[in-house]
């Protein structure tokens, strides 16, 4: 913060030291100590009152929140224990009716105290910022010269602190509706809250068993996990690399220079983009439904009996196919688009030479285009295999994750993310569904970061420019 | 680009082989695209179709009508359409304007401010883009509810809290954009006296202009396709829905012998405004990849 202040204003002149933490308190005196008490304390000696009082304030806030009778210290005391008062019924005698007593709930003590932490840990910032700022002021003051008020600092908000006017939103929002809940998913990772046992008002921490549980192969948990990690890679796999080779294949034979109509053939297929996916994804998989229009078509036909039907959907091997090939419909167009703009980007020179070598058009694709674009496309790729074993979409919509086997809880065609949907929103299993969260991050850091540093466009960054 | 790929001249013996390959490539073009198109021909045809019930025996209706468009807009007894639709747009409306600052913020601070936490911010970013949305959903649900915000009236708030709140992360198209405006530019306004604010709202928000419009409609968009975040916090509330959850309950068991056909009517009438914004965002997707400095 102070940093920044610093450079901020080249206007104000530089304090004397550039004023780091540590600097601060070694040199900064008696009245700099004081400040680390009293937040604020600094700005307002050396003139800054608004400043100051700000910083006060702050502090005050959260002194009077964390001694709130439900206030911070509350829930952090609550913290290591979660909890353990269940709702109480009590016979009232004057109204003679029960009368329920709330107990406590773990996840509002789990979520509290994690943001307790939260605005803590926000706190520790502050007074560092309120250290070095007063320090700051307390050296201009020194040495004589004028000391910024209130105007010139928020003068400085838009011009060379405009980043922190700009940030704070975005960075508040962020922090509170996405940190925050990550945090906090995280934790139940380590405790039962569940369905399983009624753990859904009183949980406990319960260590790391759940992920013992996960990797072990012997439970039933462990079994469903491996099956879904390695279908979910298979899918991944499979999804990423088919579309790159199919829509690359029908990309250049759109690009062949006799092909009449480009932009037509190209405007069909990105009516997949276009429409929406629940949309598309809802309408094909009725129509692979059991009685659905493609069973009755082949019956109409004449290639199945009349009452014989096809599993598309209710056998995995069938189902597992199909929504490969389905994933395809959908992202075939993407790939075709993205080929699109990269074709246009090859050299012609490059083709040229070749040709004069005497190169056929295989040759040229093997040693021209294809390096070209696994040089351009390997980012692309790799936010795809990402994106794929994230792909909620298609999976959800088109086969729900059926079908599912019995007595398990996830189906064949679900990834770690369907079921981790399935998990914590159909069937209340917290506990696993935050670890499944957890491994899914880990899965997915692990891929990009050996393809991205593997990749040519990371070693060598001018290769082909 | 005809010019990349195309022999310089063409030898007598490989005519024949030339007209073959076009042959053979159009039928494949056009198996592909009759492949591509089927879905959407089925989907119109049997939104015009009369009577309930999600499956017939024929591809091709044998009778036409508009009274599933007609019940969409007159019969509210399960749900009504025209209010998912005004719920959505202002939904989307709200959450597109938020969005589309955050981005611009965030973009305009990595791009042009060098300052301390910068690279830390961005890579925190790349972190929390790489796990499952999924997985916070639950703890976003808790943590609205705890802030009094999934009940009656104040779950369009919810909502657009949760399509916008995320926006601080997707800032790599945008900042990207912004790298390649001319440092140059911003000098010379300093130079003129300008401060970082005057050079943000006058020369760098003009010159992205291709690239806000992309970011407008895209987080525009997000409300009217997305259903899993919306469908958690409405729950069953029938009267906050938006469009994609209104037409997914459609298909739910109990309703979908009678709403398949309104499905398919209701679906037409989302697809296409969606569509129409989506080839926009597109010529202003490429307009911005011509680069933001011409010439």
């Amino acid at each position: 913060m102070s940093n920044s202040l610093a450079k901020t204003a080249a206007a104000h002149r530089k304090p004397g030291k550039s004023g780091s933490l540590g600097s601060a308190l070694k040199n900064g005196g008696p009245m700099v100590w004081l400040s680390c008490l009293v937040m604020g304390l600094g700005n307002i000696l050396a003139g800054q009152f608004i400043k100051g009082l700000l910083f006060l304030l702050i502090e005050v806030a959260v002194i009077v929140f964390m001694f709130l009778p439900e206030g911070g210290i509350h829930w952090l005391s609550m913290l290591p224990g979660l909890g353990d008062r269940p709702m109480q019924e009590i016979w009232d005698e004057e109204e003679m009716i029960y009368k329920y007593v709330i107990g406590d709930q773990s996840n509002l003590i789990l979520l509290y105290g994690v943001a307790t932490v939260c605005i803590l840990v926000a706190l520790v910032l502050f007074w560092r910022a309120s250290v070095r700022s007063g320090y700051q002021a307390l050296c201009l003051k020194r040495q004589g010269k004028k000391v910024p008020g209130i105007v010139d600092d928020v003068k400085s908000l838009f011009d060379g602190n405009i980043h922190k006017l700009l940030m704070t939103p975005p960075f508040l929002c962020l922090l509170i509706f996405t940190v925050i809940p990550l945090l906090y998913m995280m934790c139940m990772a380590f405790t039962n809250y569940s369905k399983v046992g009624d753990h859904l008002v009183l949980f406990d921490w319960v260590g790391v068993k759940n992920f013992v549980s996960i990797f072990d192969s012997g439970s039933i948990i462990g079994k469903q996990f491996m099956d879904v990690l390695i279908w979910t890679l298979i899918w991944a796999f499979f999804a990423t690399f088919l579309n790159f080779f199919l829509g690359t294949f029908l990309a250049m034979i759109i690009n062949r220079p006799t092909i009449k109509c480009k932009g037509l053939w190209r405007g069909v297929l990105s009516l997949t983009i276009a429409v929406p996916q629940f949309v598309s994804l809802m309408i094909i998989r009725n129509m692979f439904l059991e009685r659905g229009i493609v069973n009755q078509m082949l019956q109409n036909w004449g290639f199945l009996a009349k009452d014989a039907t096809l599993p598309f959907l209710s056998n995995a091997t069938w189902a597992r196919i199909l929504v490969i090939v389905v994933n395809l419909w959908v992202g075939i167009p993407y790939t075709v688009m993205q080929v699109t703009g990269i074709l246009k980007n090859i050299p012609a020179e490059q083709y040229e030479a070749a040709r004069i070598d005497g190169a056929n058009a295989f040759q040229q694709f093997r040693k021209i285009t294809l390096p070209y674009m696994i040089f351009v496309m390997t980012p692309y790729m790799i936010t795809q295999f990402t994106g794929n074993i994230n792909n909620f979409n298609v999976i959800y919509l088109f086969t729900r994750g059926d079908p599912v086997g019995v007595g398990n809880t996830a189906g064949d065609t679900d990834l770690l993310v369907t079921w981790l949907y399935k998990l914590s929103v159909d069937q209340q299993k917290y506990d696993v569904a935050a670890v499944i969260g957890i491994l899914t991050f880990l899965v997915l850091s692990v891929v990009s970061l050996i393809t991205y540093r593997s990749s040519g466009s990371y070693k060598n960054e001018e290769g082909f420019k | 680009m005809a010019k990349n790929s195309a022999p310089v001249k063409i030898r007598g013996g490989m005519r024949a082989r030339r007209i073959a390959t076009d042959v053979a490539s159009y039928v494949f073009l056009t198996i592909i695209c009759l492949v591509w198109v089927i879905p959407f021909v089925y989907l119109v045809l049997h939104s015009f179709r009369p009577g309930p019930g999600q499956f017939t025996t024929k591809f091709f209706p044998e009778a036409y009508t508009v009274e599933n468009y007609v019940a969409l807009f007159t019969d509210f007894n399960v749900l009504n359409f025209p209010r998912m639709f005004m719920n959505t747009l202002f939904i989307a409306t709200c959450s597109c304007i938020i969005s589309t600052f955050f981005v611009l913020a965030v973009s305009y601070s990595l791009s042009r401010v060098k300052w301390k936490m910068r690279k830390a911010y961005m890579n925190m970013a790349m972190v929390i883009n790489l796990f499952p949305g999924f997985m916070s959903m639950m703890a976003v649900y808790f943590l609205l509810k705890a802030l009094g915000l999934t009940e009656g009236d104040k779950i369009p708030l919810a909502m657009i809290i949760c399509f916008s709140s995320g926006a601080g992360t997707g800032f790599f198209v945008m900042k990207g954009y912004m790298d390649t405006i001319p440092k140059a530019l911003d000098e010379a306004a300093y130079l003129d006296g300008a401060t970082r604010w005057q050079t943000f709202t006058k020369i760098t928000l003009p010159l992205c202009k291709p690239m806000i419009v992309y970011q407008v409609i895209t987080s525009f968009m997000g409300p009217w396709v997305d259903f899993v975040f919306a469908k958690v916090i409405a729950r069953a509330n029938a009267k906050y829905f938006t469009v994609s959850i209104g037409l997914f309950s459609m298909l739910e068991k109990e309703y979908v012998d009678t709403w398949y056909v309104r499905f398919c009517a209701g679906a037409v009438l989302v697809a296409i405004p969606i569509s129409v914004l989506f080839l926009i965002t597109q010529k202003f997707y490429q307009e911005a990849m011509s680069g933001s400095v011409k010439g």
